[in-house]
């Protein structure tokens, strides 16, 4: 992977520094404030769109830092929905769809955000106890190990039918999550990254991303900055899981596996794992991508007749573009590299 | 007593049906340190493969089977895997990811994703009696199938001039090529190898479960990839070791666990794979010259 131009930036004044993460909040506040006047369908994608970047985001922290690619967190997403879900739901919902509930769980109606932070907070603390062992492993190995996560997680979540209610749908959750209130997320999500890549830990993280062994021989602790990153990482999917569940306003164990997994991993690689900037610019991509390919897909009507593709068509030119870009250009559209300051020296 | 046996039969029967699926990841990954998810996909095409030819004499499909895995195999060598040689692992793994989702989605598109039934050899099915135990004829097949398959492997590249090249690109690929082995050669025969291992699994996946699906590869290859983990990256008897063990574990406590419990049983494999990583991060049997010397 490039280098990227961290150390370049800290030669100049605090501005440029920051000017990334400034470049990029106004970047996605301005794409949410346009969509607002858009019709309603379209604000509703724009809201998926917001909340699927939250997810991208998430997944960058941790891949983008370590180097070590993660399938495994759609599962943390699945643990941030099913958490918030059942502690925001009305008893008497859950009443109806999980009778053996625990009593304790059963009688909580808690607010929404109080709900949203704790199931991106129990992401987070299955992250850390599943990455006490997990990252140990060499980089491939860990991914693999990552995968495996995620069909345990399916599994579990998808048997236990006592607390999420199996392979039946959760729904009467409260669909709280509109445009703004995923904006809202998106935006505190890429500051989070943000705040985060500028540490220390992170510094060192990157490291031994470039170079696993001089990183150790410079006296990095790679497994435990490792943890800490993949942390932030669940935290921040989590949050995502919580969004997707109270925006469609059901949650669907089906819905937190294969194709989600395959969605988010393939908007960080096209966009660019290296930097926040790729992460960003791969869902932004993406989602317009799929929007357009959605209206191929419903065809156009020309004269009396429609001439549409068969529907799937998205998912296969989706995968296509992403083996391209990791054939052609593997560090993805940003090419690891972060927005620079325009305005030269500041 | 024969509820025993026939339990240990089954272990033994589902546990070399992953450690030969591992075996054909290992494969690819000694000579080109490649995690080819796609490996699933060589599983779910050539059971597909079997579907199209449904009907004709069982040699042909058998062989069709070997075909389109086998080419299908060379294929992805070529258009992905080939131009990512020397690139790191986590770029190659990236690719096969890409490759095997665009695999899926391709036949989702072309024949749709619902599981299609197929009634491929099912006098397999029946069950004869050895020393007064009944036990069914399909699992003997996979028994012996996949020892017919690992002793032909084994014979392979211990015993032949190619299989001593692999071995060689295995240890350490950049001194072998130095030597006088051809890359592309030996790495398109590992392809191939791992193309017959894949249709194998088909095959014998198909007669047992009697349904093909698009994703019926990559359910199979998630838990071998596992297996090819705790068994030590690299290593080809770590490979058919590891699969053997998570696939005979699984099938062990569907014997032993509670009822209630039961469905959780991969979960448990799983857990008690990271535990084992947690005392031994390189896997069972740990591969020579994986770790970068300085």
């Amino acid at each position: 992977m490039a280098p990227a131009d961290v150390t370049k930036a800290h030669d100049y004044g605090i501005l440029p520094r920051l000017w990334p993460l400034v470049a990029l909040l106004a970047i996605v506040a301005l794409i949410a404030l346009s969509a607002s006047f858009a019709p309603i369908v379209l604000q509703r994608r724009a809201t998926q769109g917001l909340i699927n970047l939250v997810a991208v985001v998430g997944l960058y922290v941790f891949v983008g830092n370590s180097g070590v690619l993660s399938f495994g967190n759609v599962a943390f997403m699945a643990v941030g929905a099913y958490v918030s879900a059942l502690l925001t739901m009305k008893p008497t919902a859950k009443a109806v769809f999980l009778p053996d509930l625990p009593g304790l769980i059963a009688h909580a109606e808690w607010p929404t955000l109080a709900g949203g932070l704790a199931g991106g907070s129990a992401a987070a603390v299955v992250a850390f106890l599943v990455g006490l062992p997990l990252m140990r492993l060499s980089g491939v190995s860990a991914s693999i190990a990552t995968f495996a996560v995620l069909v345990v997680a399916y599994i579990v979540l998808g048997n236990w039918t006592a607390v999420t209610g199996g392979q039946n749908s959760l729904m009467g959750l409260p669909a709280y999550v509109d445009l703004w209130t995923a904006l809202g997320w998106a935006l505190a999500a890429i500051v989070i990254a943000f705040v985060y890549q500028e540490t220390r830990s992170a510094l060192q993280l990157r490291a031994s991303r470039e170079d696993e062994a001089a990183a150790q021989a410079a006296g990095v602790n790679v497994v435990r900055h490792r943890l800490i990153a993949f942390v932030i990482s669940a935290l921040l999917s989590g949050i995502a899981g919580v969004l997707l569940a109270h925006f469609l306003g059901i949650v669907r164990v089906e819905n937190f596996y294969l194709d989600l997994t395959f969605l988010i991993v393939a908007m960080l690689i096209i966009g660019g794992r290296g930097s926040l900037t790729g992460a960003v610019a791969g869902a932004v991509v993406i989602a317009v991508l799929t929007e357009l390919l959605r209206q191929i897909e419903i065809g156009f009507q020309i004269g009396q007749t429609t001439i549409g593709a068969p529907p799937g068509v998205g998912d296969v030119i989706l995968a296509l573009i992403m083996l391209l870009i990791i054939l052609f250009r593997p560090n993805g559209l940003a090419g690891g590299r972060e927005l620079t300051w325009p305005f030269g020296r500041g | 007593m024969e509820h025993f046996v026939q339990t240990l039969v089954d272990a033994v029967s589902v546990g070399s049906l992953y450690a030969l699926t591992a075996l054909g990841i290992g494969l690819i990954f000694g000579v080109m340190r490649l995690i080819n998810f796609a490996h699933g996909e060589l599983i779910t095409f050539a059971a597909y493969a079997l579907l199209a030819l449904f009907g004709l004499p069982t040699p042909v499909m058998l062989f069709g089977a070997i075909v389109v895995a086998v080419a299908l195999a060379l294929i992805t060598e070529r258009a992905a895997f080939r131009p990512l040689r020397n690139a790191d692992p986590t770029t190659l793994l990236i690719s096969s990811f890409a490759v095997s989702f665009f695999l899926q989605k391709l036949l989702i598109l072309v024949v749709g994703s619902r599981l299609k039934g197929l009634d491929f050899l099912p006098t397999l099915g029946r069950q004869i009696a050895i020393m007064g135990v009944r036990l069914q004829l399909l699992q003997i097949t996979t028994i012996l199938v996949s020892a017919v398959l690992l002793v032909a492997l084994t014979w392979f590249l211990r015993s032949t001039r190619l299989g001593l090249q692999m071995r060689a690109a295995a240890e350490d690929f950049r001194m072998a090529r130095v030597l006088g082995v051809r890359a592309n050669r030996v790495i398109a025969v590992a392809f191939a190898l791992s193309g017959i291992l894949a249709a194998a699994v088909s095959c014998l996946i198909v007669v047992q479960t009697g349904v093909v699906q698009p994703r019926m590869g990559l359910q199979l290859v998630v838990i071998a990839f596992v297996g090819t983990v705790i068994g030590g990256l690299g290593s080809l008897t770590g490979a058919a070791l590891g699969g053997f063990l998570v696939g005979a574990a699984s099938i062990l406590l569907q014997a032993l666990l509670p009822p209630d419990l039961r469905v959780f049983r991969e979960a448990f494999v799983f857990v008690a794979v990271a535990l084992i990583l947690l005392f031994r991060p390189q896997g069972l049997i740990p591969a020579r010259g994986l770790k970068e010397r300085i």
